[in-house]
């Protein structure tokens, strides 16, 4: 029997003004599931992403988060059981890593022990040496520890699920391969549910469970990687092209 | 130097000094709130930025003399001239109040209101401590402007050190010009390194 579904976005259209944004878009993610949410600049996915936790309402259509409507739930409650991550971190530059992660739990007003057990134990998770890191502020960090750190925080009180837009957009290659690999390490040890907005296709590979691919707003594909690889749509296959280094080598040639 | 000179200065001192802290408590009192509210508002903000910044534009002398006839809030003496340094302390305090808020970088913000921070978190917790060193910024510009422009309360019975200036300028006797510009200059450069050593401490680490 599959897992129950954790998210269900059911026919959602977006349009600001008279610029239609999302067009009928729905899509479940079953809990465990990393659904990634691949597109061009402009193709909807941020939209669709922060549909998600009410940072933009839905025009039309429905999201349900664990069995009930999002429009049902308090925004504060909501968002407080999603994590969320973003490019450049978003980290609070007027506190320290510590006050960073334990933010939530904090809100959520745990014991003051819990939290830094719970602090400590993330930042191990994710890869920082925490007698070292937390007490340090974001602008001591660099971009890949700022990342490490906003996902630390996006775990913080435990959400069933994990939002990302282009966590690891700004990063050099090498720390990005870095932090994609673990994410999945990270991914095993702590199965959570996560929605992850990207424009590279590697990417999108790497991580997911399955690969929702967006076209002006519409979804254009949702298929499991493998699959994926063998698709045959024009967005697909522009996709696709980015993965021939062969392609990419000879076409340089040609320039040359 | 006489002693009789010595002592006016310092009670001129003190009376300007006065005149400067009242006003500058008032225009906190005014511009703070003020700025958090219209922080959330764009047009109302526009609003009030123009209005305060044409405020700044009438120039003082002239201002104080409006303000003379007006009933309640006229007439001759500190209170009237209270009410016009607050004017122009206002645009400062507001201004930068409002910068500091909405220069926030976008991304924190969001970052904060999607972790699920209430509205009223998101300012308190982190709009506002944000904005502090802006704030405080503001607030030094404000009291050194108002510093120097105390001075003219003399001219509509204010007291303060511009009584010096006045007489020393209608004595033609420079020395006396020279005991109200010197130590209201010494204030506001007192207070310029004051505040700007608050301004560094406050500052996020």
């Amino acid at each position: 029997m599959p897992p129950p579904p954790i998210l269900e976005i059911r026919n959602l259209s977006c349009r600001f003004g008279n610029r239609t944004i999302l067009r009928d878009v729905s899509l479940t993610v079953s809990e465990g599931e990393t659904v990634v949410l691949l597109g061009r600049s402009g193709s909807g996915k941020t939209t669709l992403l922060k549909t998600v936790n009410g940072l933009v309402q839905p025009c039309e259509g429905a999201i349900h988060f664990e069995g009930k409507p999002t429009t049902a739930w308090d925004p504060i409650r909501l968002r407080r059981r999603m994590g969320y991550v973003i490019q450049d971190a978003g980290l609070f530059p007027h506190w320290t890593v510590e006050a960073n992660v334990g933010l939530v739990p904090r809100l959520e007003n745990w014991a003051p022990d819990k939290i830094a057990q719970r602090v400590e134990f993330l930042l191990d998770a994710v890869g920082l040496a925490s007698a070292e890191f937390r007490h340090r502020y974001p602008r001591q960090l660099s971009g890949g520890q700022k990342q490490r750190v906003g996902i630390a925080r996006a775990l913080a009180a435990d959400p069933p699920l994990l939002l990302f837009d282009e966590p690891f957009g700004a990063l050099d290659p090498i720390t990005r391969f870095e932090l994609q690999r673990h994410f999945l390490e990270l991914r095993n040890t702590v199965r959570k549910t996560a929605l992850f907005v990207t424009h590279d296709v590697r990417e999108a590979l790497m991580l997911c469970s399955r690969i929702a691919l967006l076209k002006d707003g519409g979804l254009d594909l949702l298929l499991p990687p493998q699959e994926f690889l063998a698709a045959r749509t024009p967005e697909a296959t522009a996709f696709l092209a980015c993965l021939q280094d062969r392609g990419i080598s000879s076409e340089s040639e040609a320039i040359r | 130097m006489n002693s009789q000179l010595t002592s006016e200065i310092l009670s001129l001192s003190w009376e300007h000094l006065q005149m400067v802290l009242i006003t500058i408590a008032i225009a906190i009192a005014v511009a703070l709130p003020g700025g958090i509210l219209l922080a959330r508002r764009a047009r109302a903000r526009r609003v009030a930025l123009s209005i305060a910044s044409i405020a700044q534009t009438i120039p003082s002398l002239a201002l104080f003399g409006f303000l003379v006839p007006l009933p309640f809030i006229g007439g001759i003496g500190p209170h009237t001239a209270i009410i016009a340094l607050c004017l122009y302390a206002l645009l400062p305090i507001l201004r930068n109040t409002l910068l500091g808020i909405t220069g926030v970088d976008p991304g924190v913000r969001e970052s904060a209101v999607a972790m699920g921070m209430t509205e009223r978190q998101v300012l308190w917790q982190v709009e506002l401590p944000l904005a502090v060193p802006s704030i405080v910024a503001g607030l030094r510009i404000a009291t050194v402007a108002t510093i120097g422009t105390a001075t003219i309360a003399a001219a509509i019975g204010g007291g303060g050190l511009g009584v010096f200036i006045f007489r020393g300028i209608s004595m033609v006797d420079t020395p006396t010009v020279l005991a109200g510009a010197l130590p209201a200059a010494l204030m506001a450069v007192v207070a310029d390194e004051v505040l700007e050593w608050i301004e560094r401490k406050l500052s996020p680490a």
